[in-house]
């Protein structure tokens, strides 16, 4: 009963997630500037690491909390990164 | 059938769901604001629901099916949520900025001038060639306007 519940649940979230990555997807290809491109790049990171935490709900297993991890570390990265890019025109002066 | 690998009691399995399913919901809101919202200043703001609240309810979620799973405290959880609490503000401020500055050397009229500027006049676009002559504050933006102009075709 109980692991019914929390599998379907957990169903509906994801593909609620999925539609949210596909949102930020939308806004990655279609941006019409630079800096909303970046933005949903960031966004797009968000939604993969909250997919990989019900993952790990699903699965019981918490290999993925360290991917999970890792995600957030690059997303935070990758969008200063690209902040910085745009404001100067160089990652590294 | 759907089933999950393992096995809690009912009492635990209904805050779980509601929570993730809470947080997904609140994740696809703001996914949702980011393909809807008119500008890029409104639309900086919509993904943080996401990003705070959203992955907030997910976290907590995680945190309290794994501790019942486990039958002890599992809080690893807590690294990712020190994690995006203290990077989003950081990150969503510096694109903010950036896109600020890049608003400002291109002179849309939409954003406000730097406040050394008359405001009765627009920033000069990069390209104009002179700057205007009252206003000495307007030539130091010149000088990096170049490196902007080629990021933008990108």
């Amino acid at each position: 009963m109980s692991a019914a519940i929390l599998g379907w649940t957990i169903l509906v979230a994801q593909i609620m997630l999925g539609l949210a990555m596909a949102c930020a997807a939308y806004r990655v290809l279609r941006g019409p500037r630079a800096q909303d491109r970046v933005l949903g790049l960031d966004t797009l990171y968000v939604n993969a690491m909250m997919l990989l935490l019900t993952f790990g709900i699903r699965s019981g297993s918490t290999v993925y909390f360290d991917a999970a991890l890792v995600i957030g570390l690059l997303g935070f990265v990758a969008t200063s990164a690209l902040s910085k890019f745009l404001m100067r025109g160089e990652v590294i002066e | 059938m759907i089933e999950v690998a393992a096995d809690v009691p009912l009492w635990a399995a209904i805050p779980t769901a509601l929570l993730v399913l809470l947080g997904a919901g609140l994740a696809l809101t703001g996914s949702f604001g980011l393909l809807r919202l008119s500008s890029f200043y409104d639309r900086i703001h919509a993904p943080t629901l996401g990003s705070t609240l959203g992955i907030g309810c997910v976290l907590i979620a995680s945190m309290f099916f794994f501790s019942v799973v486990e039958t002890r405290p599992v809080l690893h959880e807590l690294l990712i949520t020190v994690l995006m609490v203290v990077t989003t503000p950081v990150a969503l401020m510096l694109l903010a900025r950036a896109a600020l500055y890049r608003d400002r050397t291109e002179g849309n009229p939409d954003v406000p001038p730097l406040p050394g500027l008359d405001p009765e006049e627009p920033v000069p676009a990069p390209e104009g060639g002179e700057a205007p002559e009252s206003h000495p504050a307007a030539a130091p933006a010149e000088e990096p306007a170049s490196a902007v102009r080629t990021v933008r075709e990108s």
